[in-house]
């Protein structure tokens, strides 16, 4: 089992997620350039956080014409894992891989501090080992995350089931005072269609360890991990 | 320049400069450049210690931390470009600092910002308009603060902020940062081997920032300050970042001799100073200078300020290994010279020369003046114009109000909660969560233990401007112990010197004696400075500001499990106040009456009676050193046991706002739902006020479980520290201060919360920026 982390120019949360997978879970883990389109036979790929090529157009818009994300996309295709944090979640949007799209945050300012998120859906590759309802605690660090979608898609997502995280106050209660960016029905987090591509905002490879003051994001690599020796036993 | 400088060209020359020449000398030789004014009297600040590995004179100063890694530190002034242009002054002056911890070949791991404006609500001394004008400076410098830091990746885990009438038109923007290092991959800025290439990489040369921070920091301001926006310089962090991932990289290759970033004064201060330090001469082609604009003269190219740029030189034979890295990262990368035996810096435009300067004594042996000093004429103050306590028995919970409301004292989340706080997951206190930012070191594990690194800032204007030697003896002392409380053991400085003009003697007197106080309070606590900067002629109209060393002290903590936080863990937990000067809570003097008319003195330079009182007066707190380090020496044992649940040193607002932020803190405590509160009732022979709101150092409010107070009790002892307990926290959130017996504070901790948290906001969301 092998994860890849994708380094955009201007990646910065690239060896948080690295070292999440490679030191905490003890998997194996390697960086991928951007501008390689070998994936390196990796099982479950990861957008990182960061600045890819400065953001300075549009959160995401460059990164999606690197080439790397051209092998992304076929791996996505294929069924392939794809988790996009932050500015991977950006990018997964921008690329089409995701619905929605982000806005600036409704305070019109960058913000970082831990929130409240809510598990929906369980049945993903990135949510099996949590329990539905679930409340995580989790660092934000955005100025763009003011997710969005029209009407029909957002119809369409909730039908599906692709919501799987949603802003909450500590209780649980998905209410203005817990959702920190704006987000249409305070979502912090969607799948595809098929369920293989996730993006959140949240950063859950920031919340892996108690001396960081929370390690609930680990239920997410945990799945990850666990989904991955699921599909290999199932094709033994 | 003055026509001595003049003469003293000429006769490096043998002959006139050119104007491209003139150009280079004058920025070599202003203020920012060369220190002139300061030079004299830097060289009394204690620099060496068996932890220093690079004392001051590099990019940055470098400390063993142990295991074979080192630290990289400084603290830098971007106080004139804030003014002018808020965002891109923070921006660039965060960039800046970055780039001097990179050059040396360590990877940041932090950034901590010290920040001063003036009032930023309207009050006695302040009009709504200037009010809104600082308030408008605050929003523009965090945000460049926060944008430049963000997008690069590091965290701003600390620093402190706070607000005084005479930064209104002269903020301090003051940004601090730390790397990490292999000790044996430490970089310097030392050019060496003649035929070496001297390499260019990283944004192209425009016009922007031409006489940027070298001019703009070496005089004051007038009214017609604001039309120099066109020379402060603007920040990429996107490129910044791509320069850091290079630079380390192309320093694994081995082929890198030597680096220096461009800052101010560009190329000049690159090429001069890496000769210069290395002996050496260089030539370089400006012709070959990736330019942004076209029909740029010489003298333009060699004064740009345009930023994110680095010059290096590189092994000859093996510039292709250092191309490629930066060709891979997308960066320009271009040989314009290279290293040459003798002294002497050859410019050259086209082939034509442009300059040639001897390098050595253009960069060392620049004017150093030894201004005038004359203390200005003491002021007569009488009790009159000291505080005035309460009588015996008032309530002072409304007074307690205003102070969590000022300001100064009221939370910084607001700011802080825009800075990404923990990316890198290395952060294990950031803003507020201990006395002082602190991170973990991943490259240090053994056996699953990491060390961590502690740092802290602290600058009191204030208290400088009543006494700057005691004023600056306490920014170094409150530093040490803010590091000391997070568990950590203090090793070194770095200072960043802010003051009016040095051409004002009286300026140089405060500057003198701060620097004084600054060399004795660092020898004593056993932190040299290893380097750092000074910000002369903050000034406008002729106003200057408060003198305002701010200190960073850097701390190791051996164990980063026992970083010890502000907040309260546990109800039932012994309260107890450490005091390193060994009296209990208060001190006692001889007479009744000497003793009230000395805390009446000492009490009006308080924040509480510059909020309450309106009253700026009277002398900073005594400041006992020995206290200090015995205080730091246990509070450090202590940590290292693990026997403390929280620690806070008493400082701004005094002991009450101490207690009362370790109550805030405890709601964020895992499991923990609501904050806790606390139950204090002590006295002693000073007036209430002076009790629960003076400021007095050496002291700490820590809490424990009463099974380790014993055990607390005899490391106090052993390090003849006094350990008082003064009450208990309580699971009831209300914060009960009794003093001799009557309650002077009694509120639910929401209340004083609810004034305290949201106080930014609110002036800001209401008002506008």
């Amino acid at each position: 089992m092998k994860f890849g982390v994708v380094v955009f120019p201007g990646s910065n949360c690239d060896h948080d997620a690295f070292y999440a997978i490679g030191k905490i879970l003890k998997k194996s883990v390697e960086f991928i350039w951007h501008q390689s389109e070998d994936l390196a036979g990796c099982d479950a790929m990861i957008l990182p956080g960061g600045f890819s090529y400065g953001d300075y157009l549009r959160t995401g818009a460059i990164a999606r014409f690197s080439p790397v994300m051209k092998s992304v996309e076929k791996f996505a295709k294929s069924g392939g894992m794809v988790l996009g944090i932050c500015n991977g979640f950006q990018i997964l949007c921008e690329t089409g891989l995701l619905p929605g799209a982000m806005m600036r945050n409704s305070g019109l300012r960058f913000i970082c501090r831990h929130v409240h998120i809510r598990v929906a859906e369980t049945d993903t590759p990135f949510t099996c080992a949590a329990t539905k309802g679930q409340i995580l605690k989790i660092p934000i660090a955005h100025g763009d995350g003011n997710y969005n979608v029209d009407e029909t898609t957002l119809a369409e997502l909730e039908k599906n089931r692709q919501v799987i995280f949603h802003y909450t106050n500590p209780e649980g209660t998905a209410d203005a005072a817990g959702n920190p960016n704006g987000s249409m029905h305070n979502i912090a987090g969607v799948c595809n269609r098929e369920r293989n591509v996730m993006g959140l905002m949240p950063h859950p490879e920031r919340a892996v360890e108690s001396a960081l003051d929370s390690s609930d994001g680990l239920v997410l690599f945990r799945s990850m991990v666990g989904s991955l020796i699921g599909s290999a036993k199932a094709t033994a | 320049m003055t026509a001595e400088e003049y003469a003293r060209i000429q006769k490096i020359l043998g002959r006139d400069p050119n104007i491209t020449e003139l150009g280079i000398f004058s920025v070599m030789w202003s203020e920012h450049c060369s220190y002139k004014s300061s030079k004299v009297h830097l060289k009394r600040l204690p620099t060496r210690g068996k932890l220093v590995v690079q004392g001051p004179g590099e990019n940055a100063g470098v400390v063993d931390i142990g295991d074979g890694l080192v630290a990289a530190f400084k603290i830098e002034s971007h106080n004139h470009p804030s003014y002018v242009e808020p965002f891109q002054g923070a921006a660039t002056g965060v960039g800046g600092i970055l780039r001097d911890i990179f050059t040396m070949g360590a990877r940041p791991l932090a950034v901590l910002d010290s920040l001063r404006f003036g009032e930023i609500s309207a009050g006695s001394k302040t009009t709504e308009e200037e009010a809104k004008a600082n308030r408008r400076i605050l929003d523009g410098v965090i945000r460049g603060v926060a944008n430049y830091g963000n997008c690069f990746g590091v965290p701003t885990i600390g620093g402190e902020v706070s607000f005084e009438p005479c930064y209104s038109q002269n903020p301090l923007v003051n940004a601090l940062a730390l790397g990490l290092a292999r000790k044996e991959q430490i970089f310097l800025a030392k050019a060496k081997g003649a035929g070496n290439p001297v390499i260019y990489v990283g944004a192209k040369t425009g016009r922007d920032g031409i006489h940027g921070a070298s001019l703009l920091a070496s005089a004051e301001f007038t009214e017609e300050s604001q039309q120099k926006r066109p020379n402060v310089q603007v920040g990429d962090p996107f490129v910044e970042k791509l320069l850091l991932e290079a630079c380390i990289e192309a320093m694994r290759t081995g082929a890198v001799v030597a680096i220096q970033d461009m800052g101010a004064a560009g190329l000049t201060c690159s090429t001069m100073e890496m000769a210069s330090r290395g002996g050496t001469g260089i030539e370089i082609e400006l012709a070959k200078v990736p330019q942004r604009e076209t029909g740029m003269t010489p003298y333009e190219i060699m004064l740009s300020e345009s930023q994110e740029r680095m010059l290096l030189v590189a092994e000859s034979g093996h510039e292709r290994e250092v191309l490629g890295v930066f060709r891979k990262w997308g960066l320009d990368a271009v040989v314009i010279g290279e290293v040459r035996d003798g002294e002497l810096a050859v410019v050259k435009n086209h082939g034509a020369v442009a300059a040639e300067i001897p390098a050595h004594p253009l960069a060392e042996e620049g004017p150093v003046f030894n201004r005038p000093i004359a203390m200005p004429a003491p002021r007569v103050e009488s009790e009159k114009d000291w505080f005035q306590f309460a009588p015996e028995g008032t309530d002072l919970t409304t007074n307690f109000l205003k102070l969590l409301a000022s300001p100064a004292i009221a939370s910084k989340r607001w700011i802080t909660e825009q800075y990404d706080t923990s990316v890198r997951t290395n952060t294990l206190a950031g803003p507020g969560a201990s006395d002082a930012a602190v991170v973990r070191i991943k490259e240090s594990e053994k056996n699953g233990v990491m060390k961590a690194l502690a740092l802290a800032t602290d600058g009191n204007g204030r208290w400088c401007q009543l006494n700057p030697k005691l004023g600056a003896m306490h920014a170094v002392a409150e530093a040490a112990r803010n590091v000391a409380t997070s568990g950590a053991r203090p090793i070194a400085a770095t200072n960043c010197l802010n003051f009016g003009s040095p051409e004002k003697p009286e300026v140089m007197w405060q500057f003198s004696q701060a620097i004084d106080g600054i060399g004795e309070a660092c020898l004593a606590l056993g932190t040299p400075v290893t380097g750092g900067n000074v910000s002369f002629y903050n000034e406008t109209l002729g106003r200057s500001i408060y003198p305002t060393p701010v200190i960073g002290v850097l701390g190791v903590l051996d164990d980063a499990s026992r970083v010890v936080k502000i907040a309260f863990r546990n109800a039932e937990d012994v309260i107890v106040v450490l005091d390193g000067a060994g009296s209990s809570v208060g001190h006692s003097e001889p007479s009744e009456e000497s003793l009230f008319s000395s805390r009446a003195k000492e009490f009006s330079s308080s924040e509480y009676a510059k909020t309450v009182g309106h009253i700026v007066a009277g002398e900073p707190p005594t400041l006992d050193l020995q206290a200090e380090k015995r205080l730091i020496d246990c509070l450090v044992a202590l940590a290292a046991d693990g026997i403390l649940s929280s620690a806070h040193d008493i400082s701004d607002g005094g002991l009450s706002v101490t207690v009362a932020e370790s109550c805030f803190a405890s709601s964020s405590v895992g499991g923990q739902r609501g904050a806790l509160g606390a139950k204090l009732g002590f006295d002693n022979a000073s007036p209430a006020e002076f009790a629960i709101f003076g400021e007095r150092g050496a002291r700490c409010v820590v809490s424990v479980v009463a099974a380790k107070l014993a055990a607390l009790r005899a490391i106090a002892r052993q390090y003849g520290v006094a350990a008082k307990e003064i009450g208990q926290v309580t699971q009831d959130p209300r914060l009960r201060i009794e003093y001799k017996g009557s309650a002077m504070i009694d509120s639910p901790v929401e209340a004083l919360r609810d004034v305290w948290a949201n106080l930014l906001e609110r002036l800001i969301s209401r008002t506008g920026a």
